[in-house]
C-alpha cells in the first residue's frame, strides 16, 4: 500500500526528560520519525518537554511544543494543530501512557485523532499483565507458570502448580515493595501475606522463578500487509534476574541452534500478530532454560525501545525510520534498504560481526545505595562496540565506558600478578560471583585468572559457558604474554604474529603496554613498525552480500579495509561516549548541531562515538560514522585514515576534552579554543593568576596536600568552605564544610583515597545566587547567547539547579558586569567557539566561579529558549567564520517570555540515597517550561518534571536556623494568603508565630509518632518545604525526603524553590494555561 | 591444540593463509561459496546441495552450540570443505553431543579458520563463485594449490545428483522432535508421495510427513513409469547439487510426469521442472545462500523471508505460456517460483522446509497436499 493520503498532520509524542530506563534512544527514534514523516510531506507536530533533544530542534518538526507531556497540555496542542493522527510509539513508555490517557478521556475521539503505529487495544494487551497472559495462552505460548491470587488459599493452590523457587509480586505497589522470592512453603506464606497487605487491591502475582535462565530479545517489525521481519536477536550475557538495561548484551544470539532460534522467531511472529501491533517495531523478551531448552515469553514492548535503538545501530537497519514509514501506510517491500540503496527493507539483516553493549552505572553518585543489579534498571548509560569476535567486541566495549578501564582486565599493575591464591583466599571471590553487580565482569576476569573452572563459574554466576570460555581465551593469552615478559621478553621482541593476535583479541595498546611493562606510545610505535593498523569494515545489514552505499564503519584487524578517505575536506567531531550523570544528551545535541553546521559549510562531517542511544551515531546524521571507543588509540587510528582538516573536541563534554592535549601533541589540528586555553581555564593556579590580572573577583581559595594545610587554608579563607579533590568531574566528591571537624574528616578521607592529589578549598558563598552565561567567541567578538539565573542558591550543582532565562531578579548593573567579565575572559582565554561561565552574586557583588571554554550542559536549553543555535554558530566560528559577518543578535534580557529548566532525579531508583541537593550533580535529565511569565513557566516546568503543584491543602515547613528570616516568613505568608494551612516543626512554628503566622505543630520523625512522616504517608500534607542548610540537617531528615518522593508530594529544599512554586501556584489558580510552539514563540519575538 | 597452518587457494590466484581445522592433513577442493545465515551450520554442512562446494560462513563464530544428532539434513557432511573466521572449541547447548571440530574430523572434512571471511565474500561477490583448494601443513606451495584449484571440475555443466541420491528406494516416516514441531501436525488425510531424490534434505521429508504424507524416496534415475507404478497421490522433486541442465534423465522423467500427477519441486527440483517445461536456466554470479532472502508471493503480494541455497536460476523470460511466475526474489528480481496454469504442478527456488531458516513458506507443503486427492 502506498503512503496514506487521508492524513496530513501527525502528532508525534516524545519521551520527556532523560531518566534511568528512558534515555536518548527516544531522541534518536523520535528524530528519525519526524524527519521521515516530513520527507513524506506530512506536517509534523511534536510534543516533548525535553529541550536537550535534537528532536525539539525547531527544524525537525513543523510545530515544536516543549510543553508538559500530559493529556491537558496535549489537548491544547490538538485543539490548535488539529492533527488527524497521533504516533505514540516513538516516545517510550511516557508516550504510550499519555496516549492511553488521551484515549480514555475521550480526547482522541472528540477531535477525531486516530492512532497510527499501534492501536489502544494492542497497547493495553501488551502492557496489562493479565491481558498479556491470556493472549499468550490463546496462541499456545508458555509464560513463567503462575497467576494472580487474592488470598492464602488461592496462593497455596497456585504454588502447587508453580513450584519453588517462586516470585511473589504484589500488584500496584510502588517500586515493587512487598515482593520477594520464596524457596519454601513457610517463606512463601509469609511473603504472600505481606504482599497481599502491601497491595492496595489485595492481589499478588505468584510466578515461577526463571532467575538464571538464558535471556533473549527479538526486535520485530510488522506492516499493514502482515509482513513480519526480525531485525535482530540479542542475547543477554547476564541471565534472567538482571534487567536487560543492566545486562551486558550481545548481538546476534550466540548460543542457539537454528531450530531453537526459529522456534523463538515463530513465537515472536505469533505474538506480534496476536497483540495486533499493526505497524512498526516491537521488542519481545524470552527466557530459555539452559538445561532443557524450555522457552517462556517474558514480555513485549509494543513500541520502539532502547533495544530497538541498539538493534538499529548494531545492524544498520533503522527501525524507527522504517516504523514511521509503515505507520503512514507503506509496506516493507515498498521501502528501500537504507544501506544498500538497492535491495528492499523487507528482509532480515545478516551480520558478520559481533556487537557487545555494556551498561554504564554511576553508583558513586548515590553513596548510600548498593551496586547490586536486579530487576529494576539502575544504569544511566551504555556503550557499544563492534568486533569480528566476541572477545574483540567485549574488550572494545569495556574500554568505551571511560571509567579508567581499557578492556577485560589487564589494565592495572595488579593484573601482572600471575600467582593463584589459595582455595581459602578464594572464598570471598566465590561469594562475590554469586551476586550480579556493576563490577561482575571484572570479578569474572579474576575468577579466570585464579583458575576457577568454567563449570564452577557457571554455577556461581549463571553466565553461559560459551561467554566464560571466550573470556578465558583473553585471560590465558594475556597470561602467556605476561609470563613471557617476566622471562625477559620486551615489547621490542613482540613479533608480528603475537601483536596481531593481541589486537584481534581486542587488547588495547594500554593493555599491551601493561603486559610488556612499557608505555602506550611505545606499543603504538611498535605496532605501526610491525605494520599492524586496524582495518575498517562496514556495517551493511547483509554480511557483504551486496554493495553498501553508506559509510558506517568499525575497526578490526583483518586482511582488508573498506574505509577510504575521500578527497573532500573533512572535520572529525568527537562524541561524548556513554551517558552518565553530568554528561548526557546535552552534549550529543551539541555534537549533532556541530555536524549540521559542518555539512552546511561543505565539509564532510565525520563522527566518532560509541553510544548506541544517540542521534550522533545515526549514520543518517553524519557524512561518515566510525562506531569506536573514544580512547586515544581508537581516535588516532581514525584520524590516521581520514586525515581531516581538523578535529572538534569541545562539544562532547569531558570525554573528548580529556584527549585534547594528546591529540594536539600528536600533531593534529584541533578546531576552536586551544588545549592551552582549556587548560588555562581548568588549572586552578593558572586561572587564579589570570583573573587576578584581569581584576575579576572570585571566591578566595587555596589548595592543600594534608589536613593541617587544609585547615590553615580554610582559616585564611573563612568558613564555610567548598572542598573537592582536584580534577573531578560533575562535582564528584564535593562537599561544603561549615566547621573544622568536618573539613578534617573530609580531608582525611580524600587523602586516604589518593595522597598525590591536591584538595581544592574555596570559600563558599552562602546565600549567593548563581548565574550561568553561555557565549560564543571568535577571538575578537563575543556573542552572549543567554544568561540564566539559578533558582537554588549557590552550593547546589549547576546541573541540578533549576534555572531561569532571562534572569528574574538581577539588576542591570549585575547583568552588565557579567557581560563585561564574559567578554574579557573570552578574549583572555583566546576562546574560539563556545564558552560557559558560572557567576555567583552575593549582596550585589559578582564573582566568577568557573569558566569552561567548551559546550556546556545549558547550550541546548539556551538555544531552544532563545532560538539562537549556539552550537552551530560556534562550529562556524571554529571553521573560520567571523561573528561580525553572521548578523546574530546578542541575548536580549528583556525578551517577552520566560524559560525555566528543571532537573529530574533518579532517587526512586536509589531509595537509600539522600534526596538533598548539593555540590555533586545527580540529576539525569531536564525539562523546560516556557511561557509569558515566571509563574506560568514554573508551573509548566514542574508538571514536566513530574511534580504536581497543589492548589490547596497543608504545607509543611521546617526551616534551618539560617533560613529563619523575613524572606521565609514572607513565603509562608504567601501560602497562607492562598488559603493553605501551615504545619511546622516546633522550632519553625515558634518562628512563624513570631511573624504572626499560625502553624500547627507536628513531631519530627525521631520525636515520636504520629510524626510528619505519617502525615505525609496519610496524604495530609500537600507540599513540603524543608531547608536543611547546615551540615547535620542535610543528613538527618533524609527519610522525610524519601517519604515525600514515595507519595509524590512536592518537596522543596530551598527557600528560593519554595518561593518560585508559590508564584507557580498563584498562576495555576488564577490563569488559563495553553501550549505554544517554539515556532510561534520565535515569531512573536521577531514582531517585537 | 597445536596450530597447523593451512592455505586456501583460489582459481583467481589468491592465496589466503590461516589455520587448519577439521580433519587435519586432509585436503579439500570445490566451488567456493558463501552462506550468510547466522545459525544452522550443521544443517548447511549436511545439506546434499552443498556437494562439491566449500562453504564460507559469513558469521564469524561458528561451532558455538556444537552439533547434535537431530539437526542433520542427511547422514553425513556433504560440503567439501569449510571456511570460517573462528571455530568455537567450547560448546554450549543442552542438545549438543560433540564440538563441530570433532564432527568435521569424524567425517574427514578439512577446513580453514583465522581468515578474513568478509574479504573472501567481497571477492566472490565481485568476481563470482570460484574453484578453490584448501590444504593443511607446513611449507605448502600456494601457487601449486592455485593450479590445482584451476583443475577442479567446474560446476556448470556437471550433474552431481548421482553423488548424493539414494541408491535404493526407501520409506520415510519421521517428523521433528516434539520440541521443534510447528504448523501442521494433526492430519485428517494420508497421502502417498514419491519423492525423487536429487539430494533431498531430511527436513523436506519431515515436513511432508507432518502434513500427512507417506513418503517413498526414489533414486534420481527412477523413470516416470517406475514412479507412476507406486501409484502416488503426488510427486515431489527434491533439491540437489550441480547444474540442473546437466540432469538430463531427471528432466525427461519430469516431462513425463507433469499433468499426470500433482508435482511439487524445490530448488534443483524447481529448476528441473522449469527445464522440463522448456525454459532455460543459467548460473548466477555468486548464488543465493542464506536465511534472509525476501521473496514475494505474486498472488498474495505478501513477503516471505526464505532460506536459499542455489547457484543456478530459472530464466523467467523463457517460461512457456502455460507457466506463470508465482514468486520473485526481491533482492535481484530473479524467479523464485513457478506454477503450471493447466496442470497441478508448482515449484519454488528456495527452501520452504527451512532448516536452517525461517518457516514463513511452510504453507507450500499445505498447498501441495491440497492438490492431491483426499483419501
Amino acid at each position: 500500500m502506498p503512503r496514506r493520503t487521508d492524513i496530513h498532520t501527525i502528532l508525534v509524542i516524545g519521551s520527556g526528560p532523560i531518566i534511568i530506563g528512558q534515555a536518548c534512544e527516544f531522541d534518536y527514534s523520535g528524530t528519525q520519525a519526524c524527519r521521515v514523516l516530513r520527507q513524506e510531506g506530512f506536517r509534523v507536530v511534536l510534543v516533548n518537554s525535553n529541550p536537550a533533544t535534537i528532536m525539539t530542534d525547531p527544524d525537525v518538526a513543523d510545530a515544536t511544543y516543549i510543553e508538559p507531556i500530559t493529556p491537558e497540555y496535549i489537548e491544547h496542542v490538538i485543539v490548535k494543530e488539529r492533527p488527524e493522527a497521533i504516533l505514540p510509539t516513538m516516545g517510550g513508555q511516557v508516550a504510550l501512557n499519555v496516549t492511553v490517557a488521551l484515549h480514555e478521556r475521550g480526547i482522541l475521539n472528540k477531535y477525531n485523532v486516530q492512532l497510527i503505529g499501534s492501536q489502544i487495544e494492542s497497547i493495553q494487551m501488551a502492557e496489562d499483565r493479565e491481558l498479556f497472559m491470556e493472549a499468550m495462552q490463546r496462541i499456545g505460548l508458555e509464560m513463567p507458570r503462575g497467576g494472580f491470587v487474592h488470598d492464602e488459599e488461592g496462593g497455596l493452590a497456585m504454588i502447587e502448580h508453580v513450584g519453588f523457587p517462586t516470585i511473589i509480586r504484589p500488584s500496584y505497589t510502588l517500586g515493587g515493595t512487598g515482593g520477594g522470592i520464596a524457596y519454601n512453603i513457610e517463606e512463601f506464606k509469609e511473603l504472600l501475606r505481606s504482599g497481599l497487605v502491601a497491595s492496595p487491591i489485595g492481589r499478588a502475582l505468584v510466578e515461577e522463578s526463571v532467575i538464571g535462565w538464558k535471556e533473549f530479545e527479538l526486535e520485530v517489525m510488522r506492516d499493514t500487509k502482515d509482513n513480519v521481519v526480525i531485525v535482530c536477536s540479542i542475547e543477554n550475557v547476564d541471565p534472567m534476574g538482571v534487567h536487560t538495561g543492566d545486562s551486558i548484551t550481545v548481538a546476534p544470539a550466540q548460543t542457539l541452534t537454528d531450530r531453537e532460534y526459529q522456534r523463538m522467531r515463530d513465537a515472536a511472529l505469533k505474538i506480534i500478530r496476536e497483540i495486533g501491533v499493526e505497524t512498526g517495531g516491537s521488542n519481545i523478551q524470552f527466557a530459555i532454560n539452559p538445561a532443557n531448552g524450555r522457552i517462556v515469553v517474558i514480555e513485549m514492548n509494543p513500541r520502539v525501545s532502547r533495544s530497538s535503538a541498539l538493534a538499529s545501530k548494531a545492524t544498520g537497519f533503522p527501525i524507527a525510520k522504517i516504523a514511521a514509514k509503515l505507520a503512514v501506510g507503506y509496506t516493507l517491500d515498498e521501502i528501500v534498504n537504507d544501506i544498500t540503496k538497492k535491495t528492499p527493507a523487507c528482509f532480515e539483516p545478516s551480520i558478520d560481526y559481533v556487537v557487545v553493549k555494556v551498561p554504564r552505572w554511576d553508583f558513586e553518585k548515590f553513596k548510600e545505595s548498593d551496586n547490586t543489579l536486579g530487576v529494576q534498571m539502575k544504569s544511566v548509560g551504555e556503550g557499544m562496540a563492534f568486533g569480528r569476535t566476541y572477545k574483540e567486541a567485549l574488550q572494545k566495549a569495556l574500554r568505551s565506558m571511560e571509567q579508567g578501564r581499557y578492556g577485560f582486565g589487564f589494565d592495572k599493575p595488579e593484573y601482572r600478578n600471575l600467582e593463584i591464591p589459595s582455595e581459602a583466599d578464594l572464598v570471598p571471590l566465590r561469594s562475590t560471583l554469586r551476586v550480579r553487580t556493576a563490577n561482575s565482569i571484572y570479578d569474572l576476569c579474576d575468577a579466570l585468572r585464579y583458575g576457577l573452572s568454567t563449570s564452577d563459574i557457571h554455577q556461581l554466576t549463571r553466565y553461559d559457558p560459551w561467554f566464560i570460555e571466550q573470556c578465558r581465551d583473553i585471560v590465558e593469552y594475556a597470561s602467556e604474554c605476561i609470563a613471557e615478559s617476566d622471562d625477559g621478553k620486551m615489547l621490542s621482541d613482540v613479533g608480528h604474529g603475537r601483536m596481531l593476535k593481541l589486537k584481534t583479541y581486542g587488547f588495547s595498546d594500554v593493555q599491551i603496554a601493561l603486559l610488556y611493562n612499557d608505555t602506550e606510545s611505545a606499543v603504538r610505535a611498535r605496532r605501526k613498525e610491525l605494520g599492524i593498523v586496524p582495518d575498517y569494515k562496514t556495517v551493511d545489514t547483509c554480511a557483504a552480500e551486496f554493495e553498501s552505499e553508506t559509510p558506517y564503519h568499525y575497526s578490526t584487524y583483518s586482511s582488508e579495509t573498506e574505509a577510504s578517505s575521500s578527497p573532500a575536506k573533512k572535520v572529525i567531531i568527537l562524541g561524548s561516549g556513554p551517558n552518565r550523570i553530568g554528561q548526557g544528551i546535552e552534549f550529543d545535541y551539541c555534537c549533532v548541531q556541530g555536524v549540521f553546521a559542518i555539512k552546511a559549510l561543505g565539509y564532510e562531517a565525520i563522527m566518532i562515538n560509541c553510544n548506541p542511544e544517540t542521534v550522533s551515531t545515526d549514520y543518517d546524521t553524519t557524512s561518515k560514522l566510525y562506531f569506536e571507543p573514544l580512547t586515544f588509540e581508537d581516535v588516532m587510528n581514525v584520524i590516521d585514515v581520514e586525515q581531516p582538516e581538523g578535529v572538534i573536541v569541545t562539544f562532547g563534554g569531558q570525554t573528548p576534552l580529556k584527549l585534547a592535549q594528546r591529540i594536539a601533541d600528536a600533531g593534529v589540528r584541533l578546531l576552536g579554543t586551544s588545549p592551552d586555553g582549556i587548560d588555562l581555564a581548568e588549572d586552578r593556579k593558572r586561572f587564579g593568576d589570570l583573573i587576578g590580572q584581569l581584576g575579576i573577583p572570585c571566591p578566595s581559595w587555596g589548595t592543600a596536600l594534608n589536613v593541617e594545610d587544609a585547615i590553615a587554608a580554610a582559616d585564611r579563607i573563612g568558613y564555610p568552605v567548598l572542598v573537592r579533590p582536584s580534577y573531578v568531574l560533575g562535582g564528584r566528591a564535593m562537599q561544603i564544610c561549615y566547621r573544622e571537624e568536618s573539613l578534617r574528616s573530609y580531608t582525611e578521607q580524600a587523602l586516604a583515597q589518593d595522597r598525590s592529589r591536591h584538595i581544592l578549598i574555596d570559600h563558599f558563598l552562602e546565600h549567593a545566587i548563581e548565574f550561568d552565561v553561555d557565549a560564543v567567541s571568535d577571538g575578537e567578538t563575543t556573542l552572549i547567547g543567554g544568561i540564566m539565573q539559578h533558582i537554588e542558591e549557590a552550593g547546589v550543582h549547576s546541573g541540578d539547579s533549576s534555572c531561569v532565562l532571562p534572569p528574574y531578579n538581577a539588576s542591570d548593573s549585575v547583568i552588565e558586569t557579567m557581560v563585561s567579565y564574559t567578554v574579557k575572559l573570552a578574549r583572555a582565554l583566546h576562546v574560539i567557539g563556545l564558552l560557559n561561565i558560572q557567576f555567583a552574586v552575593q549582596n550585589g557583588f559578582v564573582y566568577v566561579l568557573e569558566v569552561n571554554p567548551r559546550a556546556s550542559r545549558t547550550v541546548p536549553f539556551v538555544s531552544k529558549a532563545t532560538g539562537t543555535k549556539l552550537a552551530q554558530i560556534a562550529t562556524r566560528v571554529q571553521l573560520g567564520e567571523k561573528l561580525s559577518t553572521m548578523n546574530i543578535r546578542n541575548f536580549n534580557t528583556s525578551m517577552k517570555r520566560v524559560a525555566i529548566k528543571e532537573s529530574v532525579f533518579p532517587f526512586t531508583k536509589f531509595p537509600k540515597a539522600s534526596v538533598f541537593l548539593g555540590p555533586e550533580m545527580r540529576s539525569t535529565g531536564e525539562v523546560m517550561g516556557m511561557d509569558s511569565t515566571f509563574g506560568r513557566a514554573i508551573v509548566k516546568s514542574h508538571i514536566s518534571a513530574g511534580n504536581t503543584l497543589p492548589l490547596s491543602g497543608n504545607v509543611f515547613i521546617s526551616l534551618s536556623t539560617h533560613d529563619k528570616n523575613q524572606h521565609a516568613a514572607d513565603i509562608a505568608r504567601g501560602y497562607v494568603d492562598l488559603g493553605f494551612e501551615i504545619v511546622a516543626t516546633s522550632g519553625t512554628a515558634e518562628f512563624l508565630k513570631h511573624h504572626s503566622i499560625e502553624a500547627a505543630k507536628v513531631l519530627k520523625h525521631y520525636e515520636g509518632r504520629p510524626s510528619i512522616i505519617d502525615q505525609i504517608a496519610d496524604g495530609q500534607v500537600q507540599l513540603v518545604i524543608n531547608t536543611p542548610l547546615g551540615e547535620s540537617a542535610r543528613y538527618d531528615e533524609a527519610i522525610m525526603g524519601r517519604t515525600a518522593m514515595k507519595y509524590k508530594v512536592p518537596f522543596f529544599t530551598t527557600l528560593e524553590a519554595a518561593e518560585a512554586s508559590l508564584s507557580g501556584i498563584k498562576a495555576l489558580r488564577s490563569e488559563q494555561f495553553s501550549s505554544t510552539s517554539l515556532q510561534d514563540h520565535y515569531a512573536q519575538s521577531l514582531d517585537v | 591444540m597445536t596450530r597447523v597452518p593451512a592455505l586456501l587457494a583460489l582459481e583467481n590466484g589468491m592465496i589466503i593463509a590461516g589455520d587448519a581445522i577439521g580433519a587435519i592433513g586432509a585436503e579439500c577442493s570445490g566451488e567456493l561459496v558463501f552462506n550468510t545465515a547466522m545459525t544452522g551450520y550443521q544443517e548447511i554442512l549436511t545439506d546434499p546441495s552443498y556437494c562439491s562446494q566449500v562453504v564460507t560462513f559469513t558469521y564469524p563464530h561458528i561451532g558455538n552450540y556444537g552439533v547434535n544428532d537431530d539437526d542433520v539434513e542427511s547422514s553425513h557432511i556433504q560440503a567439501a570443505g569449510i571456511v570460517v573466521h573462528e571455530l568455537s572449541r567450547v560448546v554450549s547447548n543442552y542438545r549438543a553431543n560433540r564440538p563441530l571440530q570433532e564432527y568435521l574430523e569424524m567425517h574427514g572434512i578439512a577446513g580453514i579458520e583465522g581468515v578474513d571471511t568478509r574479504h573472501i565474500v567481497r571477492i566472490l561477490r565481485q568476481e563470482g563463485a570460484m574453484r578453490c583448494v584448501i590444504a593443511h601443513g607446513e611449507n605448502l606451495d600456494g601457487n601449486e594449490l592455485v593450479e590445482r584449484a584451476r583443475r577442479v571440475s567446474p560446476m556448470a555443466g556437471t550433474d552431481l545428483t548421482n553423488l548424493v541420491t539414494a541408491p535404493q528406494p526407501y520409506q520415510w516416516n519421521e517428523v521433528s522432535a516434539e520440541d521443534f514441531r510447528y504448523a501442521k501436525y494433526t492430519v485428517e488425510h494420508r497421502y502417498n508421495v514419491v519423492a525423487v531424490d536429487f539430494g533431498i534434505k531430511r527436513n523436506i521429508m519431515r515436513r511432508l510427513t507432518a502434513y500427512g504424507c507417506d513418503v517413498t524416496v526414489v533414486p534420481a534415475s527412477t523413470s516416470a513409469e517406475e514412479i507412476l507404478n507406486y501409484n502416488p497421490d503426488g510427486v515431489f522433486l527434491s533439491n540437489g547439487p550441480g547444474d540442473p541442465a546437466a540432469v538430463l534423465s531427471g528432466i525427461q522423467t519430469v516431462k513425463a510426469l507433469l499433468g499426470k500427477k500433482p508435482v511439487f519441486g524445490i530448488c534443483l527440483g524447481h529448476q528441473i521442472m522449469a527445464l522440463a517445461l522448456g525454459a532455460a536456466t543459467y548460473k548466477l554470479k555468486f548464488g543465493h545462500r542464506g536465511a534472509n532472502h525476501p521473496v514475494m508471493n505474486l498472488k498474495t503480494r505478501k513477503i516471505e523471508i526464505t532460506s536459499q541455497n542455489h547457484g543456478f536460476s530459472v530464466d523467467h523470460t523463457t517460461l512457456p505460456g502455460n507457466v506463470e511466475m508465482t514468486h520473485v526474489n526481491l533482492n535481484d528480481n530473479t524467479c523464485a517460483g513457478i506454477a503450471l496454469t493447466d496442470a497441478p504442478a508448482f515449484a519454488v527456488q528456495y527452501h520452504p522446509e527451512a532448516s536452517p531458516g525461517p518457516h514463513d513458506s511452510d504453507y507450500l507443503f499445505r498447498d501441495f497436499v491440497e492438490m492431491m486427492p483426499k483419501r
